[in-house]
């Protein structure tokens, strides 16, 4: 039977909070940093969720979201490249709806069912944006869910869901923000209407009772809301998953499937957990823990992920940021579509190549060794994955890095298992840099010009050295 | 594997003014640093057989040739990044050494500062294939270099920059007794040391300035020389290495040394018979594009020993008066980097100092000389050394 083998997330380093110029908001929400969007961040929870899993054995990618950086070309295909997959497998950008996260999952799981393909990795991702007050609440963030038979942490027991024809929240094509109708509107018919709708008939179908339920994970499109549905479900509050409303924000399509990582990290063996997502009507899932939740290995998840934060200094620098991803501007174009298809396993993959005469690993890939020069006999190495130290940089005061980014910090890194490249650096304090520091590689944008989005890795401060921060 | 020493004679130069020539166009700087040098050669332009130009900006030969109305002769446009001026007089050398020609030009000119922009200017493009980070300059290139020197030889960023001023300091001196320099002005170590960072650990002053300039040279069969002047000068030995991006697909290079000049020096030293360069060169101009440059390169050609850069820069060994003098006219803190003429313009001070007639910064009988170029960057670059002698 299909079920979840593994599971991952990713939620960005920076926050809005208290301490935030500007912010009025109680508690804090997750916020991209400026070279991050939905597919960067698919990309961070999927290499999450793979953990030690060999990636060649993987199907498929699902690629979740309401905030694809293309209106027309695949995301799921660069979500594969990154994360190193084989190209004899399915893809498909699942978007337009905040259920597109659970929509992937049933379709993975169908896709399992149905012999297709025998793992999927499903990944969900936003980074929304809203007018006013909605966009205080509105949080950044991804999950990653990989899908298949065998030894699964979770089997699937039942399934259902509910279509309804509604504009409660929508955001027209092109359009930057999410909008709404008016808030009675919105939820009285649309979410405190729906939920406990499709919640009724999928308990009727199924013939299950709530009181078997260890954990309900429930969207909700704020914490008031997210109360008044478990009020309404007569859930008591140890059965209900913390949303986790006052340190992430509602990520949207992610949400849900965010929250089932989180329940996950402290789920037992036997434990029944109720999935609900919403948007255009609702989808329901009953998951199972198995015994082999014990078997698997830590991930970085939810908790250290929200462990690990710093706090933006103002609301400007953060609208400056989004601002600054939708600028595309016409000095940062120039990319060729052509040479990036031709470098594509070198920029995407961050594969470089291994001398299979003499050893050495070198990137970007060369043709003659660097060190024995022997012609063409090179194997593909990947340094996506490596650790390195930093063996030296600068900060950079260029007038053209964004002022936000300013100093930008340029390094040298050396790898750990040989290699050595050059890479801007990502998530740091940049007075804090040092040579020999240990750094993690990252997939980032690189900003966007003539309407390409230009995509590499970047360094970064190990995750580690951010739960060191919080811990002082 | 033959040597070019004492084949080839340089017998007359010229130097504009390098700084911003608002009303000088590089045309306009090529016909008057060439006349100076025929002139100084006691030749005329339509005796040039053949000439080679360096430039980086303008695409062709034919801009040189329409300049100096050079009609019909072969010219050729070298470019090597900031070797390209040396790269001119260095195959003006083999030209002749084949043979075929007897009196030939080499000229270097850049228009930089009809761009619009102070430095040389960041690269921000995603570039082909969208990977080129944000705000890419010549100074972060060279930063990298200082942060890894700075720890390799465990000096505190105080003592650090306080050496990195010293030479700034010095090579402003030199430039305030040159009335071609952009800049002639002195400038204090503590105003070095508090400059604006441009990419750290490098501030303002210690990068080198964007100017114009042209320089030129006239070249001759050393056999011929004498027809031409007595105090001529002898190419004594050329080098040119370029890196294969070594320092940056090998973790095992120290990014504390530039590999580059080292060969370079060491093809020139092997063809001028060079056994002790500290103690047989009386001067040297270097690329100091950025003050680390310098450091490392004295260390590089073999001016002092490894780490021991920073005693010597204490101890003055460098300056106009040292034991060996290093950027005697200002270099390129003091007279700016265009590009295409700026190994001419080093050659020019060496040319001058052999004469006898380089005025106030004039050092005592020197006998040999040496000139420096680095293009592009620590750990792939392009080392470019030539050296200059006197007459027997």
């Amino acid at each position: 039977m299909a079920g979840i083998l593994s599971y991952g997330a990713y939620i960005p380093l920076r926050r809005l909070g208290p301490g935030t110029q500007g912010w009025n908001a109680t508690g804090e929400k997750s916020v991209a940093n400026w070279d991050e969007d939905s597919l960067t961040m698919a990309v961070a929870a999927a290499i999450d969720c793979l953990g030690d899993i060999d990636r060649k054995t993987v199907d498929g990618l699902y690629f979740a979201t309401t905030t694809p950086p293309y209106g027309e070309k695949l995301a799921a295909t660069t979500a594969a490249w990154a994360t190193d997959l084989r190209t004899d497998i399915v893809t498909a950008d699942i978007t337009d709806s905040l259920r597109a996260g659970t929509a992937a999952l049933r379709m993975a799981a169908d896709t399992v069912a149905a012999g297709t393909a025998k793992r999927l990795l499903v990944t969900t991702s936003d980074l929304r944006t809203g007018s006013g007050n909605m966009n205080n609440n509105l949080g950044d963030g991804a999950a990653a869910l990989l899908i298949g038979d065998g030894d699964v942490i979770a089997t699937i027991e039942a399934g259902y869901s509910l279509n309804n024809e509604l504009l409660d929240v929508w955001r027209s094509s092109g359009a930057g923000n999410v909008r709404s109708w008016e808030d009675r509107f919105v939820f009285e018919q649309g979410y405190l209407k729906v939920v406990p709708q499709a919640v009724k008939s999928f308990l009727e179908k199924t013939g299950i009772s709530l009181n078997v339920v260890n954990k309900a994970i429930l969207y909700g499109p704020d914490l008031r809301r997210h109360r008044q549905m478990a009020g309404i479900l007569e859930l008591k509050p140890e059965q209900v998953q913390d949303p986790l409303f006052d340190k992430l924000g509602n990520t949207g399509n992610a949400f849900s499937l965010m929250m089932l990582a989180a329940a996950l990290e402290d789920a037992r063996p036997g434990d029944n957990i109720l999935l609900v997502s919403y948007g255009d009507g609702a989808d329901i899932l009953l998951l199972k823990v198995t015994d082999k939740i014990k078997d698997m290995k830590e991930r970085w998840g939810i908790k250290r992920s929200l462990a690990a934060k710093t706090i933006l200094p103002s609301i400007g620098e953060y609208n400056a940021y989004r601002e600054f991803a939708n600028s595309d501007p016409e000095g940062f174009g120039g990319s060729s579509a052509s040479v990036i298809a031709r470098e594509r396993d070198a920029i995407y993959s961050l594969h470089g190549v291994k001398c299979l005469t003499c050893g050495t690993v070198q990137y970007p890939p060369q043709r003659i060794c660097t060190n024995c020069h022997t012609k063409d006999n090179f194997e593909p190495y990947s340094f996506a994955d490596k650790k390195g130290r930093v063996f030296t940089y600068t900060l950079k005061y260029g007038g053209d890095i964004p002022p936000f980014a300013r100093p930008g910090v340029d390094t040298m890194v050396d790898f750990k298992g040989g290699g050595r490249a050059l890479f801007g650096m990502t998530d740091m304090i940049a007075d804090e840099v040092k040579v020999g520091m240990d750094v993690e590689m990252s997939f980032r944008t690189l900003g966007s010009g003539g309407g390409i989005h230009n995509y590499f890795w970047r360094c970064m401060p190990s995750r580690e050295s951010w739960l060191a921060k919080e811990a002082k | 594997m033959d040597s070019i020493k004492d084949k080839i004679a340089i017998v007359g130069m010229g130097c504009t003014k390098f700084g911003e020539n608002w009303d000088k166009s590089a045309e306009d700087m090529m016909v008057d640093a060439a006349s100076e040098a025929c002139e100084d050669a006691g030749i005329e332009l339509k005796d040039i057989q053949a000439a080679w130009f360096g430039t980086t900006r303008l695409g062709t030969a034919e801009p040189c040739a329409t300049a100096l109305k050079l009609d019909y002769i072969p010219v050729t446009r070298v470019e090597n990044l900031c070797a390209t001026a040396t790269e001119a007089l260095r195959n003006a050398c083999f030209g002749i050494a084949s043979g075929v020609y007897n009196v030939v030009l080499a000229i270097g000119v850049e228009k930089l500062k009809d761009q619009g922009m102070g430095g040389l200017g960041t690269v921000s493009g995603a570039g082909g294939n969208g990977t080129l980070e944000w705000g890419m300059s010549a100074a972060m290139f060279f930063a990298r270099m200082a942060t890894r020197y700075m720890n390799h030889y465990r000096l505190s960023y105080e003592e650090f920059k306080q050496i990195l001023a010293k030479i700034s300091v010095k090579n402003h001196h030199n430039g305030s007794l040159n009335p071609r320099a952009h800049f002639q002005r002195e400038i204090t170590e503590e105003q070095a040391i508090n400059a604006p960072m441009v990419s750290w650990p490098l501030g303002l002053y210690d990068a080198c300035g964007v100017s114009d300039g042209s320089a030129a040279a006239i070249l001759c069969r050393a056999d011929m020389a004498k027809n031409f002047r007595d105090d001529y000068v002898l190419v004594k030995g050329l080098g040119l290495a370029v890196g294969a991006r070594q320092g940056y697909l090998q973790p095992d290079y120290d990014m504390v040394h530039m590999e580059e000049s080292v060969r370079a020096a060491k093809q020139a030293y092997d063809m001028a018979g060079i056994k002790d360069p500290f103690k047989e060169i009386d001067l040297a101009e270097v690329h100091d594009c950025f003050t680390i440059t310098e450091l490392v390169i004295t260390e590089d050609l073999g001016f002092c020993p490894r780490g021991k850069g920073p005693e010597y820069v204490k101890n003055g060994t460098f300056k106009l008066d040292g034991e060996l003098a290093v950027n005697p006219d200002g270099g390129l803190k003091s007279f700016g980097h265009p590009i295409g003429a700026s190994g001419l313009r080093m050659i020019y001070e060496i040319y001058k100092q052999m004469q006898g007639k380089a005025g106030p910064r004039q050092r005592k009988n020197p006998s040999l000389g040496l000139t420096h170029n680095f293009g592009l960057n620590p750990g792939s670059g392009i080392g470019s050394v030539a050296i200059l002698g006197q007459r027997d």
